[in-house]
């Protein structure tokens, strides 16, 4: 049976077509996938199907009924369920609470069952092998771990439908690993899943179907089985990607970063030797809460290093502050681009020079020229470089974040998931950007969670497990999973045992 | 100019044409000075609002600095120091009552809201429990207009006023600083993140309406030959509303001096407004309050049309 049945839908945001005549079809038991660059149209129509926005034309229909005007009350009434890339959690409310609400009759003057309520709670993140207390607050949460209730919370209703935008973004392979698990399951009763993801190997494990956007149209929709990753890409950009990591040979140069024992006991980072040479893009592996951003935020002086000692170009160095950080040479890109990275309501060119602002006047002249060289250096597309930040693309705007940094000259750059949710094309055109400022000297270390990242692009890969480097492996020896091996914790018990 | 700049100063121009034709008088040289130097105190408070604003924090005790700068400018002339070291020893007061509120703040990040709620309190009873509600009387004759005389004292407050609004919308627009103020109200994580010591910009900018408070304090106290007791009371409420129908936006990151001085004006011309069109002078607060409403519905409803709209109402 046809789970749902879109047919002929139209949409425009004013002016732009953000779809057109676009046709989807969800069966019973099937896992859709849906790819595309962003901008492609993928997002308005999982808006569409969640209600969230109403198409302009063309018809949907739940399960054989057409249904008329979509608001998400009906939606969510019709057995659809929505996981998003960013958790949306009530962050003073507990998990239980926060997974109720999604859950629970919603009358005004029911008795709360609170016994139940928690027992609930408890068994949906038992089924998704979560460790959470269903008493903790939302707010108290790690990001992988309010996804994992977001997850909790679709799964926990008596939905048909699951429309999953990005799920995986902020979990660690454990985590997917049980996510896809619990997919599997909602498969075999018989749901549909509509599942959006920039992680084509993901795909290649779980999809039954897949459609392509293109710039608002259904370009094509096959069998998983019968498509390769090249074809998709291909499919996705309409034309022939080089190379997704255009990692290049440069010549490395002297040691920029050196840590002996750099530790910090509020975030749990202990005993961290690390090196980072000019030239060398040294990928930081591990799971989500091995320490990997703790120990960037050590670095960028957000939570300065209670132990050990930090080097930046043979010379001690005390990073106390993120402006310690930035004089001594150093950049940090955060992971999370939209709340961390940019002033969504600045122009580009504020964004651009906001690290590199000297007190007194402004140079509004010399700001827009720098702006401008790096908007033509990094092939960041925008109206202009006076638009606000807020109106760009996801690539586009890490563009500007990476200028902000590039401006400052960094001798070290810290990238934290520098691609994450981005896509195809503006992730190798990051990548690219990533050689480049290698070759030009410059000592970058990437967090990722993505291992095709890291074994692509790193000269070296430093895995953290645990709140410390567990091992540093060079290019040549890394594997899927001599980096997974690494990053799994050993467990006590078995240690020295072998 | 902004469009929420644009429809405060429309609705300003809309009631001065209404004025020029229904009650010509209004527009009496007198009645325009005492107009000017009554708001002339809302002004310099409303002008460190806007900025306390836009760093997305507030300061409910400049009633309670302005109550203790305006006693403290007529303690000490009374005292028989000379007006311009009164004025330095007053600001220095300012700032230094700004700066307790803004270490609070940002070193115990205590929200400002709270810090300052405490801070209105302590300072207006502290003043109630010294003055006992006494007014200041006896000051020097050099005190009033600055022994200028009425005609070049008032040209003198409002020249200082107008000083102080240009001085404040250059250095936002101009300086470092302002930009930093901005990032740090829109995006303090961001802000933070690109190397911006957003506690000591905020911290700057408590000390600056501290300022502002005494000088505002100042400049009204020097119209008349006596300091009350216990003055300034609700003066928090009118900045506030000023920097609102001005176009800031609560949350922070967003507003304008421009917006900021159209509010004032707006809601200063209301009262007497109303008396020369021959209305119970009683409706100002009432009239006030809609214009304050009508701000931030429209407010409400440019943002519900922006691209990234709220779905639930808040």
């Amino acid at each position: 049976m046809q789970l749902v049945q879109a047919s002929g839908i139209s949409k425009s945001y004013a002016g732009t077509q953000a779809l057109k005549n676009v046709s989807f079809t969800l069966e019973q038991g099937q896992v859709h996938a849906l790819i595309g660059e962003n901008g492609a149209g993928k997002s308005t129509l999982i808006k569409i199907i969640t209600g969230a926005v109403a198409a302009d034309q063309g018809t949907i229909s739940i399960c054989g009924n057409a249904v008329g005007q979509t608001t998400p009350a009906l939606m969510k009434s019709l057995g659809v369920a929505a996981i998003y890339q960013q958790p949306s959690l009530f962050g003073h409310l507990t998990v239980a609470e926060n997974i109720a609400l999604a859950v629970e009759d919603r009358s005004m003057l029911r008795k709360v069952d609170w016994v139940k309520r928690q027992d609930r709670a408890k068994q949906l993140l038992d089924r998704l092998g979560a460790r959470i207390d269903p008493d903790q607050e939302a707010n108290s949460l790690s990001m992988p771990q309010q996804q994992m209730v977001e997850i909790a919370k679709a799964i926990g209703g008596d939905a048909r439908i699951f429309v999953m935008d990005e799920p995986t973004a902020s979990l660690s392979d454990t985590e997917v690993e049980h996510l896809f698990r619990v997919i599997g399951e909602l498969r075999a009763k018989g749901a549909g899943i509509i599942y959006i993801s920039h992680r084509l190997d993901e795909l290649g494990r779980i999809a039954d179907q897949i459609s392509v956007l293109r710039d608002g149209e259904s370009i094509a929709t096959r069998p998983m089985k019968e498509v390769d990753r090249a074809e998709l890409v291909k499919l996705m950009v309409g034309r022939e990607v080089s190379a997704i990591f255009p990692k290049q040979t440069v010549p490395i140069g002297e040691t920029v970063l050196r840590l002996c024992g750099v530790g910090n006991v509020g975030s749990e980072i202990r005993g961290v030797d690390l090196e980072v040479r000019a030239g060398e893009i040294v990928g930081l592996a591990g799971l989500v809460g091995s320490g990997r951003t703790e120990l960037a935020n050590i670095l960028f002086g957000l939570t300065p290093a209670t132990s050990g000692s930090i080097e930046l170009r043979s010379k001690s160095v005390l990073i106390d502050s993120p402006q310690a950080a930035i004089s001594a040479g150093i950049g940090y890109v955060p992971e999370d681009r939209r709340h961390h990275g940019l002033v969504q309501s600045m122009s580009v060119t504020e964004n651009t020079t906001l690290a590199t602002l000297s007190a007194g006047l402004l140079d509004f002249e010399a700001e827009r020229q720098i702006a401008l060289e790096f908007a033509s250096k990094l092939g960041t597309k925008t109206a202009s470089v006076d638009a606000a930040a807020a109106t760009l693309s996801g690539g586009n705007q890490q563009k500007v974040v990476l200028s902000r940094w590039l401006a400052t000259k960094p001798a070290l750059l810290i990238l934290d998931e520098p691609t994450q949710g981005i896509d195809v094309s503006a992730k190798s055109e990051v990548h690219a950007l990533m050689v480049q400022m290698a070759r030009d000297g410059m000592a970058i270390l990437m967090i990722s969670s993505e291992l095709p990242e890291i074994l692509g692009m790193s000269d070296r890969i430093a895995v953290m497990c645990q709140g410390t480097i567990a091992g540093v492996l060079d290019r040549s020896e890394a594997t899927q999973e001599s980096v997974m091996h690494l990053a799994f914790p050993v467990l006590p018990t078995t240690r020295g045992v072998a | 100019m902004k469009s929420r700049e644009l429809a405060a100063g429309l609705v300003l121009g809309a009631m001065l044409l209404i004025l020029l034709f229904a009650a010509p008088a209004f527009f009496a040289p007198d009645n325009l000075r005492d107009l000017l130097l009554n708001s002339a105190g809302v002004m310099l408070v409303a002008l460190g609002m806007t900025l306390v604003i836009v760093a997305g924090h507030i300061d409910i005790s400049v009633g309670s600095q302005f109550a203790a700068a305006s006693v403290a400018t007529g303690l000490l002339a009374k005292a028989g120091l000379p007006m311009p070291l009164v004025g330095l020893l007053v600001l220095a007061l300012g700032a230094l009552l700004g700066a307790a509120n803004g270490l609070l703040v940002t070193k115990l990040k205590i929200p400002s809201i709270v810090v300052t709620l405490a801070t209105m309190i302590i300072l207006r009873d502290l003043l109630r429990w010294t003055t006992e509600g006494a007014w200041v009387q006896n000051l020097p004759v050099g005190f009033q207009w600055a022994g200028l005389g009425q005609t070049a004292g008032s040209v003198l407050i409002l020249v200082k006023t107008l000083v102080a609004i240009l001085l404040v919308a250059w250095c936002l627009r101009n300086l470092s600083a302002g930009r930093q103020l901005f990032a740090t109200g829109s995006n303090p994580d961001a802000a933070v993140l690109a190397g911006i010591r957003t506690d000591a910009v905020v911290t700057g900018v408590f000390v600056i309406m501290g300022i502002l408070s005494a000088a505002a304090a100042m400049l009204n106290a020097i119209r008349f030959s006596e300091v009350p007791g216990n003055p300034g009371a609700g003066l928090e409420l009118k900045a506030i509303a000023a920097v609102v129908v001005g176009g800031a936006s609560i949350t922070g990151g967003r507003g304008t001096v421009g917006g900021t001085v159209l509010g004032v004006l707006l809601l200063s011309v209301i009262g007497s407004a109303l008396t020369y069109l021959g209305i119970n002078p009683y409706w100002e607060k009432a009239v006030q309050g809609v214009i304050l409403l009508a701000a931030a519905a429209s407010e409400a409803v440019r943002q519900s049309r922006g691209l990234k709209g709220s779905y639930a109402s808040r």
